[in-house]
């Protein structure tokens, strides 16, 4: 084995996964960081230990899946070296600056496979930081992590495929769904039909969930615009307009996201350049097919690089890895590596097909008053960056968070980056992606004073 | 309603729809004994309880987290000894003592 | 097709130095043309750690310090807005017997300038200061110094400079400037030229090129500040800090954040700079222990940016010594934010009437091109520390 190689991970979700168990089956002991406590990452994450309910009874239709993945990485756990609960915050010169339980060390790799996945994509609403309102893969998480519905009368709104088979999850687990309101009409589902049947088992499973909300009462609605979360301390009900009337339930939770965002703050720390995607409407660093990123060394995989779930994200995972191994000069399956990249090029098509059934609302930014908080970190309003731009001709987004403030919250941009792009690209007459991305700081996410008062970690 | 004794703004956010058979996990908030479940996270043993996780909103605005993926750094809070923990990926142990007003310890 | 404008004075960057240039250009009735590459006060202006202060400058920057210190206190009449600017005190703290009797020395030398300087020590500082870590054994207070929030700052300057008339033009990078023998033509690829008689020089740490197509070589070097910010805290600290000799500054801004800043970072390319975990890891240590409010609280973001050295940490401010017409003023070596309106109004003096009633010989680029007059060199000079540099 080339004493060389030392490669890094970082996520563990099924691109994590898929890339630990596809170097350590050719002979190689990867490092594979994970900021939570087991594998598995957000859509396949194991409940704690204590927890009873099955696989079926979790994951549903991907309980098959979610099993093979959980098992792909017990198989090589002893192959690896698994660094739970340890969060990568920086990388400089070689190494990743990562916390573990309060302290600070550096992890040097020779190569790495980012795959950091991704969070629900956020367009703010009226009320939309009033307790009760949580993100729709939050509600999930809420469901599957911790028993937990986020309400006792939940209404699921947005738009995307997480939309309805949340809102199934939750109806399947006894919670009352009042509503799934859904921006997207029928137009464009039936428009993305084609690609759509692409995979068509996940076609089914889509409509299936979306006949049995219908066969169990659960009103669904299409075409809605959002108007306004009611309640002050907590949600007590949600006001939507039809398309004709504005209509109101009450309610005291909601879910609600337009699909997903990729988390690319470690990519951009390492210099990975970036491309505009346009069906997803954000830049996302870029890669070719085998994964490899524009730094030499270092490849990208999963949601983190671009949504195209869970599937992809195995696939692309064992793929970088192939790439990795055959970049250090190790020999590998030359048809394997075929193989996934056209599985890969497939779901891409399917991937555009959803974003054209689900897709962005592009009238939103022209839709938010005002007074709309944009910035939920630092209570910047829509109002404030439409001022930026008229008084002081912002239309940048790192110049319009430098004079607003928007994005330099705890979140550092997560959840309203795009929301800021989009206010700003239509306030000041250009495309989003004219308008730039925010650039990522360190650290990735906050880190407590105290590790300096322990002192660093030595490196091992 | 008859059955609802306490009005809906004031019900706990968080729902137990599943897991009910865990070990009892005793907490307190301001000093008031509440009582969640091992493998509860910090955020789910509050929500389970109250119906916010405090004024942590730049204006004094009550919040309840919204991700609950670590991600939004929403959940924030405090133990009295002026400790800080990200409510979502946190779990509950007992004995643990939690405020809801940072700015009143020192 | 190429936009030509012909203009009395062109000036090269829009930092705060070139924005508050062309307003007292303006104001003075002279046309502008700035050429900024990147947005008004972006990089030096924009990224530093936003401290008002004149305690701790040299003598010989205090009468610029002391005039600029009477433009912040009309800021809003001057910028249209307050950047947040607070005469929140600067407390400028010694953690050692020999650093006390430096700020002590300071003081004395400092007596006729007007600062109000008082020495607080022992009891009597930790009285007025609790909050204060154990390692403060004094600490020299100037009452009026502050803070404000560069990156509002400077971009006012330049947008009450346009609405004035000036021609600022922001992503417009000069990549040709000479004198024809008529005027300076300043170009910038095929977009924009530039005729002026007139030439500021205030492009901030990429100044030292634009003088040596003059002909005229400063030993200009470029160093990165190191700034952390936390996220909202109870409110526990109203003045701005420093430390003697060097190591960290902090203040805590009206929303709670604690901004603290040390160290140096390291540039990427020639305009992007990265913190470091070193410096990181060195600023919050010295921030927690001159701070221990500090120990529950986390960082949430760090930052960097690239400022304009000399090796005896004055800046070149007045006319070129080759070029008639060319001014310079640039090299602040990380303390051009206080004073950096007044060095503008300088500027505009020393066009419209070829001199100024600020005193700015020590400044001459003549120090480091004339082989005949010497310069310090911070490195010998045992009384010049810049606040956050390296032991």
């Amino acid at each position: 084995m080339n004493p060389a190689l030392a490669p890094v991970i970082v996520g563990a979700g099924p691109a994590g996964i898929r890339a630990a168990q596809t170097l350590a089956r050719h002979g190689v002991r990867p490092v594979v960081i994970d900021e939570a406590a087991s594998w598995g990452g957000q859509i396949y994450r194991q409940p704690p230990a204590n927890f009873q309910r099955s696989g079926a009874s979790l994951y549903g239709f991907e309980a098959s899946r979610a099993t093979a993945v959980h098992r792909a990485m017990t198989g090589v756990l002893e192959r690896v070296d698994y660094r739970p609960r340890t969060l990568v915050w920086s990388a400089e010169a070689g190494e990743l600056d990562v916390l573990h339980r309060g302290r600070t060390s550096t992890v040097p790799y020779s190569h790495l496979v980012v795959a950091t996945g991704a969070t629900d994509r956020v367009l703010p609403f009226p009320g939309w930081t009033i307790p009760g309102v949580f993100t729709i893969g939050g509600a999930q998480v809420a469901l599957k992590y911790q028993g937990c519905a986020i309400g006792t009368r939940v209404v699921f709104l947005g738009t995307g495929p997480l939309l309805y088979a949340v809102a199934y999850q939750y109806a399947k687990a006894g919670a009352e769904v009042m509503a799934v309101l859904d921006t997207t009409g029928l137009g464009p589902k039936l428009a993305a039909a084609p690609a759509l049947l692409r995979r068509p088992a996940v076609l089914a499973k889509g409509i299936y969930y979306l006949a049995w909300l219908r066969v169990h009462g659960i009103a669904l609605h299409e075409g809605v615009r959002p108007v306004r979360v009611l309640g002050t301390q907590r949600v007590a009900g949600v006001v939507w307009n039809d398309g004709h009337h504005e209509r109101e339930l009450a309610c005291d939770a909601i879910g609600f996201g337009y699909a997903l965002r990729s988390e690319t703050q470690l990519a951009d720390i390492l210099g990975c350049g970036f491309t505009f995607d346009p069906l997803q409407r954000a830049y996302r660093p870029g890669h070719n097919v085998a994964g490899r990123s524009s730094v030499p060394g270092v490849y990208l995989a999963g949601d983190g690089a671009g949504i195209l779930g869970a599937d992809a994200a195995e696939w692309a995972g064992e793929r970088a890895a192939l790439a990795l191994l055959e970049d250090a000069g190790v020999p590998v399956d030359g048809a394997r590596a075929a193989t996934l990249e056209r599985r890969l090029a497939r779901i891409a098509a399917f991937g555009a097909g959803l974003e054209r059934a689900f897709p962005f609302p592009a009238g939103w930014a022209a839709g938010a008053a005002d007074d709309l908080i944009i910035c939920r970190c630092e209570e910047i309003t829509a109002g404030d960056l439409r001022g930026a731009v008229k008084d002081a001709g912002a239309h940048e987004l790192n110049r319009l968070k430098a004079l607003t403030r928007v994005g330099m919250g705890r979140c550092q941009g997560r959840v309203c980056g795009l929301a800021a792009a989009e206010i700003l690209a239509h306030a000041s007459g250009r495309e989003p992606r004219a308008v730039g991305r925010l650039r990522s700081q360190a650290p990735i996410k906050p880190i407590p004073f105290t590790v300096v008062e322990t002192g660093p970690e030595k490196p091992a | 309603m008859s059955q609802r004794v306490l009005s809906a703004e004031v019900m706990p956010l968080l729902n137990r729809v599943a897991e009910a058979d865990r070990d009892r996990v005793v907490f307190t908030l301001d000093g008031r004994t509440l009582a969640a479940l091992a493998g509860d996270t910090v955020l789910t043993a509050l929500l389970t309880n109250v119906v916010h996780l405090g004024h942590t909103g730049l204006s004094g605005a009550p919040r309840a987290g919204f991700c609950l993926m670590g991600a939004c750094q929403d959940c924030w809070v405090t133990t009295d000894a002026g400790e800080r923990l990200r409510a979502c990926s946190t779990l509950i142990e007992n004995g643990m003592r939690l405020v809801s007003d940072r700015s009143a310890l020192r | 097709m190429r936009e030509r404008l012909v203009t009395d004075v062109a000036i090269i960057g829009a930092g705060i130095v070139g924005a508050s240039a062309a307003l007292a250009l303006r104001r003075m009735g002279l046309t502008v043309s700035v050429l900024e590459r990147d947005f008004c006060g972006s990089s030096a202006s924009g990224v530093n750690y936003g401290g008002v202060r004149r305690q701790g400058r040299s003598l010989a920057q205090l009468p610029l310090a002391q005039r600029a210190h009477g433009i912040w206190g009309r800021l809003r009449d001057v910028i249209g807005i307050d950047g947040e600017y607070l005469r929140s005190g600067h407390l400028k703290v010694a953690r050692s017997d020999p650093d006390l009797a430096s700020l002590e020395a300071y003081r004395e030398r400092t007596r006729d300038f007007g600062l109000g300087l008082e020495i607080i020590s022992g009891q009597a500082l930790r009285l007025r200061w609790p909050w204060l870590g154990s390692r403060a054994v004094g600490g020299s207070w100037c009452p009026d110094d502050g803070h404000a929030n560069p990156r509002l700052v400077a971009p006012a300057f330049a947008h009450t400079a346009q609405r004035l008339g000036a021609n600022i033009r922001e992503q417009t990078r000069v990549d040709e400037v000479a004198h024809d023998g008529q005027c300076f033509v300043l170009r910038s690829g095929n977009e924009i030229e530039v005729h002026a008689p007139f030439l500021l020089n205030c492009a901030g740490a990429w100044a030292g090129a634009i003088a040596a197509r003059f002909g005229e070589n400063v030993p200009m070097v470029s160093a990165h500040p190191v700034m952390a910010v936390t996220e909202p805290l109870p409110l526990f600290m109203s003045l701005s800090l420093g430390v003697e000799g060097g190591g960290i500054y902090g203040r805590q801004i009206s929303r709670g954040n604690c901004l603290i800043g040390g160290g140096r970072g390291y540039a990427l390319d020639d305009e992007r700079a990265w913190p470091g975990r070193s410096a990181i890891l060195s600023v919050m240590e010295q921030a927690v222990e001159l701070l221990p409010a500090l120990r529950r609280a986390h960082v949430i973001r760090t930052w960097s940016g690239t400022e304009g050295y000399l090796p005896d940490h004055e800046p070149v401010l007045g006319f070129s010594a080759t070029t008639p017409g060319l001014i310079h003023g640039f090299g602040f070596s990380g303390a051009g934010f206080q004073i950096g309106p007044a060095v503008g109004e300088v500027l505009a003096e020393l066009v419209r009437d070829g001199r100024s009633s600020t005193p700015a010989e020590a400044f001459s680029i003549a120090r480091f091109t004339d082989p005949r007059r010497p310069h310090e060199d911070v490195a010998t000079h045992p009384l010049k520390g810049i606040e956050g540099a390296p032991p």
